[in-house]
This record gives C-alpha cells, sequence and structure tokens, in this order.
C-alpha cells in the first residue's frame, strides 16, 4: 500500500498541520516506509481475538458530584496568548 | 399551490398528483441536572460570569485527566428508566476528534459503539390516539464551550463555562411523522426527565436542544429517502419552523428529478430556512476511538435496581391513576400530567380539598382561571402567586355553598395578592352567599312587583325574560344570593 | 567530606539524616557540577536560585523522617511543576508556565526532596536519542557526541553525569530503560496504574508510566517507594497495596524462576549483546535462581502495534496544543489558519510525523485495518506474558538491542531509529514493570543493559532480582569528566 500526496494533504488538514508540497513529500516517504513495516500485522489472523481495550487492572472509578474547583479564572487566562480577562481570544472563525 | 394536508393524523405534502410523507428522528441533547460536570468538580450554574465555572480540566491543561461523576451515571440510567429502556451494565467513553475553539481538549469525550442505554420507547397521546416513538440509545457526553462571534469585528471570543458540562444524548428512531409529533414527543422528553429531576428542559438556557433528521418518501413507500440533518435547533417552534421547511425544500427536488444530498444544514431563524453547511462536513471525519484516559463504565444489577426503585410514579401512570381514582377524562389527566409541578399543585390541591371534594371544579380552575392567570403574567405554576392550598378552599367555599362560582371569580382576583386566604377574603368582604329562602323570596317578591307587566308577558310565553328576573334579583342581592335558589323561587313565583 | 556528587541517593540521605551533610551542601555541589556541565545540555530550565533558598529553609528546621530530606532533584520537562517552566522539550510550550503540581513530582516534594530543574528530553517524549527536543541535543556523558538515548535523555545523562543524585522519567515504549541502558544507570518502569499520571503532559495514554533513574537498585526502590500512590485524580491509577520496596529489598532470589524468552534472539542483533545476555543468565544462576527457556510468540509483532497504538492516543492527546488556551500561538488570518500554522511551526518533525500516523490510523475507512487490528495483536501480546507468567516469576532480556549510538547517526531512518525499543515496547503493551540495569560494555567501553520483567504490581520481585545481581555485576560506568574544562 503507498500513502498519496492527496491522503497526505487529507490527514495534515484532519489534524490541522499546514504541510507545503516539500513537507508532504517527506511525509509520504516517511510514512510509506512506517507503514510498509507496520504491515507485518497482516501477518496475524485476528478475526476471533477481542480487543484490548484497556491495559489498567481494575475498574472505573466514580467520584461524588461535589463542586470542587472554584473560580480560577485568572490561572485559566494566565498563560493564554491572548484574552481580554474575561474570554480567551482568537481570530474570527470563518466557516 | 403548496398544500398541507392535515386530515385527521396524517401530515402530508401534496404536489399535483404526488403525495409525500415525512420521516423524522431526532437527536435530543439534555443537559444533565448536576451540581458538578460529568468529569470534572467545576459548577454547572447557569449565567455565570465567562469562565469563571473552569477547572484545569475543563480547559485542557496538559496532564489533566478526566474523573467520572457518580450523579452523572445515575441520572442517565434513571432517564433509561423513564424511557422504558435497556439498560447497559457495560458502556465505553470515546473520544470524538476535532477541532473548535470552543473544545479545549480537540475532542469530545462522548459514548459511540456502547452506549449507556440501549433501546426503548416513549408514548405520545395525540389528538387521534396514542403513538409509540422508539427510542434507539441514550449517550453520555461533554458539551463544549460557548465561541461569541458578536463582540468583536476581528475576534472570536471563548467562555468555557460549559466545557465538559454533562449532556445525555438520546436519539430517536425514525418514527415520527409530522411537525406535531415532533413537538409531542420532545413535550414528553422533557416532562419525564422533569418527573425524575435529570434534566430541567429549560430551553432558553439551552439545557435541552435538537439535532433534527429529515428525510421525506412518496406515500406508501416502505423505503427511507436521504436524510438531511438539521443542528443544533433549540426551540420545538423552530424545530416544526424547520421540518416544515426542509420536508418542502426536499419534495420540490424530487419533483425537480434532482437528488437530495446527504448533509448537514442549519436553520436560519430569521430568514426561516435551512441552509447547507457542507464546508463543515467535509473536514469532519471524527476519529471515534475509546478514551485511554478512562475506563469501560461498569455498573452492576445492583446499582441499577436501587435507581429502578427510586424512580417517581411517571407521567403515565399518574395519568392512569387520575383517571381511574379521581375519575378525570383522559384530556383533563394528560393536561394535568404533561408538567411535574402542575401534577403536583393539582395534587396538592386534591389532598387539600378533603373528604367532600368536587374533583370537576377542582379541575376547571386550574386549567381554567390559574393557567389564564399564569399565562398572562407569563409565569410557571411552581411560581403561582396562589398556593394550591388556598385554591382548595376556594373550591371547597364554592363546593359548600358558601360563595357563588361568579363571586369565587371576585374572590381569586384578591387571592393573586398576597395569596390571602378566600374565607378570609371572603368575611372581610362580606361576600357570603345569601342562601336564606324567605330573604330571597322576599326580594323576588320586590322584583315582581316592581316589574309586573313583564311578569305578564313572561307568564304569556316570553320565556326569554326569565333571564331578566334573575338578573334583576342578582343585582338586587349585590350578586351573593344563591343562584340556585333564585332559580327555583322564582319559577314559583312566576307560575 | 569526599565528593558529594559522586555519592548514590542512599549515601547523600544517611549523610544528611546523620548531619554530615546539610541540604545546602548537597544542592550547592550539585548545582556546581551542574553550572560546569552546560555542554551536556541535560536542563532545559533550572530553577538554582530556588533550589539555594529550599536548602536553607530545610536546614533551618530539618525534617529528618522525610524519606528524600532535602535532597536536590531535577526532573524530566514532561512533568508539571507549579511556577517553574513546563515545556515537554516542545516550542509549542516553550512559555508555559502551570499553575499546578503533577502527583509524582508533589510526592517527591512531600518526601523533603528539592527541585534543581527541568531535564530536557525528546519532544513530547516522542524519540529514542533525545534530538528530537526544540532545545537541542543532549550529551550522554560516556562520550562526546554521543545519544543519550530518549525520551528521558536529559535525565539519563544527568544520573550519569552525577547533575542529579537521582530523577525520574517517564517510559511509553522504553523512554526510561532504553537510556539507562545507555548511560550506564539503573530505570525502572513501573507496572500500567502505579504512578499517577495526573500532571504529566500526555504521550499515549494507555502506555505512559512514570518511573525512577538512579545509579543503583536500592535508589531505584526508594524513589519508587515515594512516587508510587494511588491517586482519585488518574482514572487509570490502581488501588493495590505497594510494597516499602527499598525497606523489602533483599538480594535472595533463590529458587526465582527466570524466563529466557527465544524471541529476544533477533536477526542482526550483535554478538556482544547475546554475550551480555548469557552473562546475564549465569549471574541469576549464580544467585540461585533458575532460568527457563519460554516463548513469547508474538514479541516481533509489539514494534509495529506501537506504533499503531502510540500515534494513536498521541495525535489525539496533542489536539490540545492549539494556540489558544496557552503555549505558542502563529499569527493565523482566521481561527483555522491559526491553528495550521501554530502546530506545524510549534511541533517538530518527529511529532508532525506521529501525529500524521496516528491521525491515519484512526481516519475513517482505516480504524479497523490499523487501530483495532492493533489493539487485537495487542491483546495477544498480553496473552503471551499471561502465559509465561504461568511459569516463571520474571523474565530476563537485553534492554536493547544495541549499545548507544552517534548523534545524527539514526536521524534519517526513522524505522531504524524506532528499532531501538524493540525489547522495550512490548512491556509497555503489555502495561508490565521492566527495569533495566547496567551489565557490561561494549568494544567501545559503552554501557549494555539487561531488563527484566515482571508481573504486574511486582515491581519488589523485580527489584530485588536486580538487586542480587547488581552486587554480581559489579558495574563501574566510566565516566571521565570530558566535558567539564
Amino acid at each position: 500500500m503507498s500513502i498519496d500526496l492527496k491522503t497526505i494533504k487529507h490527514i495534515s488538514k484532519l489534524s490541522r498541520i499546514s504541510v507545503d508540497e516539500k513537507k508532504a513529500e517527506k511525509l509520504a516517504d516517511d510514512l510509506n516506509s512506517i507503514f510498509d513495516f507496520i504491515e507485518k500485522l497482516n501477518e496475524l489472523k485476528t478475526d476471533k481475538v477481542e480487543p484490548l481495550t484497556s491495559i489498567a487492572e481494575t475498574t472505573l472509578k466514580l467520584r461524588p458530584d461535589d463542586i470542587k474547583s472554584k473560580n480560577i479564572r485568572e490561572q485559566i487566562i494566565k498563560n493564554s496568548p491572548q484574552d481580554n480577562e474575561d474570554y480567551f481570544v482568537v481570530p474570527k472563525v470563518i466557516e | 399551490m403548496d398544500q398541507v394536508s392535515k386530515n385527521s393524523s396524517e401530515y402530508l405534502i401534496n404536489r399535483k398528483d404526488n403525495q409525500y410523507e415525512v420521516v423524522i428522528g431526532l437527536e435530543v441533547h439534555a443537559q444533565v441536572l448536576s451540581e458538578s460536570k460529568l468529569f470534572s468538580a467545576s459548577a454547572t450554574k447557569f449565567g455565570a460570569e465567562p469562565n469563571t465555572q473552569v477547572s484545569l480540566v475543563d480547559a485542557a491543561f496538559p496532564g489533566m485527566l478526566p474523573v467520572i461523576n457518580e450523579f452523572c451515571v445515575k441520572q442517565a440510567i434513571k432517564t433509561g428508566i423513564g424511557l422504558n429502556a435497556k439498560i447497559n451494565k457495560r458502556s465505553v467513553f470515546d473520544r470524538k476528534n476535532y477541532f473548535y475553539a470552543d473544545l479545549p481538549q480537540g475532542y469530545q469525550i462522548s459514548q459511540f459503539k456502547d452506549p449507556i442505554v440501549g433501546e426503548g420507547k416513549v408514548i405520545l397521546d395525540m389528538p387521534n390516539g396514542q403513538k409509540e416513538i422508539g427510542i434507539e440509545r441514550l449517550h453520555l457526553e461533554q458539551d463544549a464551550g460557548k465561541s461569541i462571534h458578536d463582540l468583536d469585528p476581528q475576534n472570536t471570543f471563548v467562555d468555557l463555562n460549559r466545557s465538559g458540562v454533562a449532556l445525555m444524548e438520546i436519539v430517536s428512531k425514525p418514527d415520527l411523522r409530522s411537525p406535531d409529533e415532533v413537538s409531542a414527543y420532545i413535550k414528553k422528553l422533557r416532562s419525564i426527565m422533569r418527573y425524575l429531576g435529570t434534566c430541567d428542559g429549560n430551553m432558553q438556557e439551552g439545557s435541552l436542544r435538537a439535532d433534527v433528521n429529515v428525510s421525506v418518501r412518496a406515500k406508501g413507500s416502505k423505503e427511507f429517502g436521504t436524510r438531511c440533518e438539521i443542528k443544533n435547533v433549540n426551540s420545538i417552534k423552530f424545530m416544526q419552523m424547520a421540518i416544515e421547511f426542509e420536508a418542502n425544500r426536499q419534495v420540490d427536488l424530487i419533483e425537480e428529478g434532482k437528488s437530495i444530498d446527504q448533509e448537514t444544514r442549519l436553520f436560519d431563524t430569521k430568514r426561516n430556512e435551512t441552509r447547507s453547511m457542507r464546508s463543515k462536513e467535509d473536514a469532519h471525519d471524527y476519529r471515534y476511538f475509546p478514551d485511554p484516559d478512562l475506563l469501560p463504565l461498569e455498573v452492576s444489577d445492583e446499582f441499577i435496581n436501587e435507581l429502578k426503585n427510586k424512580i417517581p410514579e411517571l407521567p403515565d401512570d399518574k395519568k392512569k391513576r387520575f383517571i381511574d381514582e379521581f375519575k378525570l377524562s383522559p384530556y383533563e389527566a394528560t393536561i394535568l400530567v404533561s408538567d411535574i409541578d402542575t401534577a403536583k399543585y393539582f395534587e396538592e390541591v386534591v389532598a387539600k380539598m378533603g373528604k367532600k371534594k368536587d374533583m370537576k371544579l377542582a379541575v376547571n380552575w386550574i386549567t381554567g382561571e390559574l393557567f389564564s392567570v399564569l399565562n398572562n403574567k407569563n409565569l410557571e405554576i411552581s411560581q403561582s402567586p396562589v398556593s394550591a392550598k388556598n385554591l382548595a378552599i376556594l373550591v371547597n367555599l364554592i363546593k359548600n355553598g358558601t360563595i357563588s362560582g361568579k363571586i369565587a371569580k371576585t374572590v381569586f382576583e384578591l387571592m393573586l395578592n398576597g395569596d390571602k386566604d378566600p374565607q378570609i377574603i371572603v368575611e372581610e368582604k362580606g361576600l357570603k352567599q345569601q342562601s336564606d329562602p324567605k330573604a330571597i323570596e322576599a326580594l323576588i317578591d320586590k322584583i315582581i312587583n316592581d316589574n309586573r307587566e313583564k311578569a305578564i308577558e313572561y307568564k304569556q310565553g316570553k320565556e326569554k325574560l326569565f333571564g331578566f328576573f334573575v338578573g334583576q334579583a342578582m343585582k338586587a342581592s349585590g350578586g351573593k344570593a344563591n343562584p340556585q335558589l333564585i332559580n327555583e323561587i322564582l319559577k314559583k313565583k312566576l307560575q | 567530606m569526599s565528593d558529594i556528587t559522586k555519592q548514590s541517593l542512599t549515601e547523600l540521605v544517611d549523610n544528611i539524616k546523620n548531619k554530615k551533610l546539610s541540604s545546602l551542601d548537597v544542592t550547592k555541589a550539585f548545582i556546581e557540577r551542574s553550572e560546569k556541565s552546560k555542554e551536556l545540555n541535560v536542563y532545559i530550565t533550572n530553577d538554582f536560585t530556588s533550589a539555594l533558598d529550599k536548602a536553607k529553609k530545610f536546614d533551618q528546621k530539618p525534617n529528618l523522617n522525610l524519606k528524600l530530606p532535602g535532597i536536590p532533584m531535577a526532573v524530566k520537562d514532561l512533568f508539571c511543576t507549579k511556577d517553574v517552566k513546563t515545556t515537554a522539550g516542545s516550542k509549542i510550550l516553550n512559555n508555559f508556565v502551570p499553575t499546578y503540581e503533577s502527583t509524582v513530582t508533589e510526592n517527591i516534594w512531600n518526601e523533603g526532596a528539592i527541585l534543581l530543574g527541568k531535564l530536557n528530553c525528546d519532544e513530547f517524549a516522542m524519540g529514542s536519542s533525545n534530538e528530537t527536543s526544540f532545545f537541542g541535543n543532549v550529551q550522554n556523558p560516556i562520550d562526546k557526541d554521543l545519544v543519550p538515548g530518549g525520551s528521558s535523555g536529559g535525565s539519563a545523562s544527568a544520573v550519569a553525569g552525577q547533575l542529579t543524585p537521582i530523577t525520574i522519567g517517564t517510559d511509553t515504549g522504553g523512554s526510561i530503560r532504553q537510556p539507562a541502558s545507555f548511560t550506564g544507570t539503573v530505570g525502572l518502569k513501573p507496572t500500567y496504574g502505579s504512578c499517577s499520571r495526573y500532571g504529566i503532559v500526555a504521550f499515549a495514554s494507555s502506555l505512559d508510566q512514570a518511573g525512577p533513574m538512579a545509579q543503583n537498585v536500592k535508589d531505584c526502590a526508594l524513589l519508587q517507594e515515594v512516587i508510587s500512590t494511588y491517586d482519585s485524580k488518574d482514572s487509570t491509577s490502581v488501588d493495590f497495596k505497594r510494597n516499602q520496596y527499598s525497606k523489602e529489598l533483599t538480594n535472595n532470589i533463590n529458587g526465582k524462576k527466570i524466563g529466557i524468552p527465544k524471541e529476544y534472539r533477533v536477526d542482526g542483533m550483535p554478538k556482544e549483546i547475546e554475550d551480555l545476555w548469557q552473562k546475564g543468565i549465569q549471574y541469576v544462576k549464580d544467585c540461585g535462581a533458575e532460568t527457563i527457556d519460554i516463548s513469547l510468540p508474538h514479541t516481533s509483532y509489539a514494534l509495529p502495534t506501537y506504533y499503531i497504538v502510540a500515534p494513536a492516543e498521541a495525535s489525539s492527546n496533542l489536539a490540545r496544543y492549539d494556540g489558544v488556551k496557552y503555549g505558542f500561538r502563529a499569527k493565523g488570518e482566521n481561527l483555522i489558519d491559526m491553528y495550521e500554522k501554530t502546530r506545524s511551526e510549534g511541533f517538530g518533525a518527529e511529532v508532525q510525523r506521529r501525529i500524521m500516523i496516528g491521525t491515519y490510523v484512526l481516519s475513517s475507512g482505516y480504524y479497523d485495518a490499523y487501530y483495532l487490528k492493533a489493539q487485537k495483536v495487542r491483546k495477544l501480546i498480553k496473552n503471551d506474558f499471561d502465559e509465561a507468567y504461568k511459569k516463571v516469576d520474571a523474565i530476563l532480556t537485553p534492554s536493547t538491542p544495541s549499545s548507544a549510538f552517534k548523534i545524527g547517526e539514526k536521524t534519517n531512518d526513522p524505522v531504524s531509529m524506532y528499532l531501538n525499543d524493540i525489547f522495550t515496547v512490548p512491556v509497555n503493551l503489555a502495561g508490565l514493570p521492566g527495569i533495566s540495569i547496567p551489565a557490561g560494555h561494549d568494544s567501545k567501553g559503552y554501557p549494555l543493559g539487561l531488563q527484566i520483567i515482571g508481573k504486574a504490581f511486582d515491581e519488589q520481585n523485580i527489584l530485588n532480582i536486580a538487586y542480587a545481581i547488581e552486587e554480581k555485576i559489579d558495574f563501574k560506568n566510566k565516566i571521565t569528566d570530558w566535558w567539564i574544562k
């Protein structure tokens, strides 16, 4: 199998990473060599194997419905690249 | 030319020789009533200052991890029980991956393959009878934050207060066939969840909103048409308008021999039309996979049964009981059970009326006078200016003849101001009904005497004049005379 | 007092407890040596001024009942530290200062230790040579221009170069054990769920574990005792009865059954590695243990599985770095443009590569063929170990298929870089504990490590085995201080 430039463009769009032609070609090469190596898994028949969904040997613990986090807006906003003290500010969303 | 026939049950769209049926399925997003969020311990209260109910987890800081709220799990299971649905003892949380400014993690934690609640059903009371609507599933998921586009010309502002609030997504089967059924369905879901206390159903605050799937097909066809999904509609009225528009749009396409694209659309409330959001669709491949920060959610039979035992009487059962126990008509019962607060109010009135109760009268007062006051003042029944206790007293005063129905209306007006005890009002204003036959007889004698000519006309056959005498007698008594006695005595005297 | 920085953690703790050394003496010594060792490039951020203050404060009112009384310690820059910049080795977090502390570091400070600074690592822990760090390569103290391994390369070099008495790393596919092996130090990856992941910058959530990196097994056991706690803030944290690992440490492994998996004898593996392994087998026998040949049939599928599972989780875990809430933001015309530029400029090549792989294997139409398939093979790999542990108490393997390589040697060939983790990755996939201890040198004089893999939550057992053979091996790291002028 082979990952072409169109696929690279598609996944770069999904992952919101801009990719120019040169970078796309390099990525296609790299990914193809990695997927050649990954294809080894096709040697195995796994129809009857249950997928492993969690490796932690425990059950999901549930927490009580208590409010523990107070207003920490200052902390939340502190590291933001742009804000107006109340809101995070981002460039206009264009659909 | 475009016509919609609404004869009895069927909602059909007519074009020349063709009739089309509309097929609708809903994905309702209901905010879980809980103190704190689904995976974090910050508050869920509506209307807080921006970004003041945001924890490190909600804002997706590096290394922050989700820990699930037990109460939200219980709320989802309770809702599932209320929808007569299968509760899944094992469910899995998945990540739904997409980028948006108000989605801090870059994914929403939701349930994809294994939801907490499976198939169920709700019963709708339609004018022409009952209809069962299938529930496909209910799953738990996180809400996103809010992007505000209109506070600044160049920028979008982001408020994460809602980020992480628990939602139940309730997916119906494509069983709905008309805007009216959609309205009844939403109202029924809302009613059930309010009975259960799992969602406040407040559509203005966005606690309940829906994605509406619409398709059309020739009447009688068994195949489904291509459907369009109208995203995030937040009122019943808009849902109905959107369905009308969308169904007609699809029918027009078919009539023109064009095909319908399966796509996501948006309802523009200002223009009353749906618009394609295709640009967004292209970029969406949600890449669901089980959230590795969480384990599968496992609940025991014991856990579920404990919740089952605590389920209150739900609208369908309550309705049945109101009919059986209180001899209400199905119509009256439906009205009284539709909202939990109305049902509570009614039951409290019933309780306070004591042994000699007039159920009909109580129902009429609640659905008549009280509802019209609430409607005019734009109040919920929980905010009623007249308490159930005082309304019960008022009804009893009518029932035992202390006041007439007409006087009762005057008393009721006075009760609106400070929920005053009607007995005191009647006492203070001297509104007690005149029920002494001798006094009424004297009063009537005087009136007949004063209107001898009319009395003769009556006796000669002008029976209409009876009402005149009643009115005069009432007027003379200041409205307090017992109308039944007036009738009886007048009839005797005018023979 | 002889050279403080040459002392082990255990010795330093004893000396502070016996008041032969103050916290300030020790802290100063490590800071001074660190100042002279800038060429190793182990620190991304130092917190020396504050460390000296804390040491003074400790000495004024020393609490000598603590397990790490006044011990200075640098930590991998993947652990969020309150008010101290935390970068994960990435430009995208270049300016990020957490307002919170990871559970693991919190545990460490609660036992009296003092933060020296934040140690270099591969960007988001994605790498096997520390060459993907935005903050430059780390030098291995063993030799100039030699990689220290990765991703906890800064941590390994800092311990080997005696710039910190001990440290913590994180291990997703070998990121503690491989650099430990490359630098002649001891590194433990605990059982998944043993150490809380709260406050650790996530790479692959189902594989990540924090663990100690030390000069010897005893120090390693002591730190493991401190960092392993049940944490309700991490849903995957396991509430099991934890040992007092250092107190219960014993070199008596008489009668233990140790498995030797034949699948770890891979094509092209240098003879030196095979010889080392044979030596290891002899050591455990000398200690009274019994070795048993076992089979872990799906071993060769572990790496391909890992390179689906880890990137898939990473592609989602790293979606939060979008220039909105914190970290680097590139200027963009609109939101989407801003995202694409921020993530393109903010992430390095290897991270972008893995995000792309992860996005691809989860995308519509490929999920079943890749991600689901990998989860199934992961199950098979775990089953292999479950089967093996019916017969043995632990498993002995080499830590890596080769010794440390030169900087730049493998950067153009991602697959050959990935092959470094061939012996360590199965352990993460199965969620088991594994420890790497230095066991010898290759012909160039570079250290080589042996790995002991245990049953889940059986850290005590592998620490004991490591402790027993450590005595026999009597490894001496050849550190010449070549970087100190």
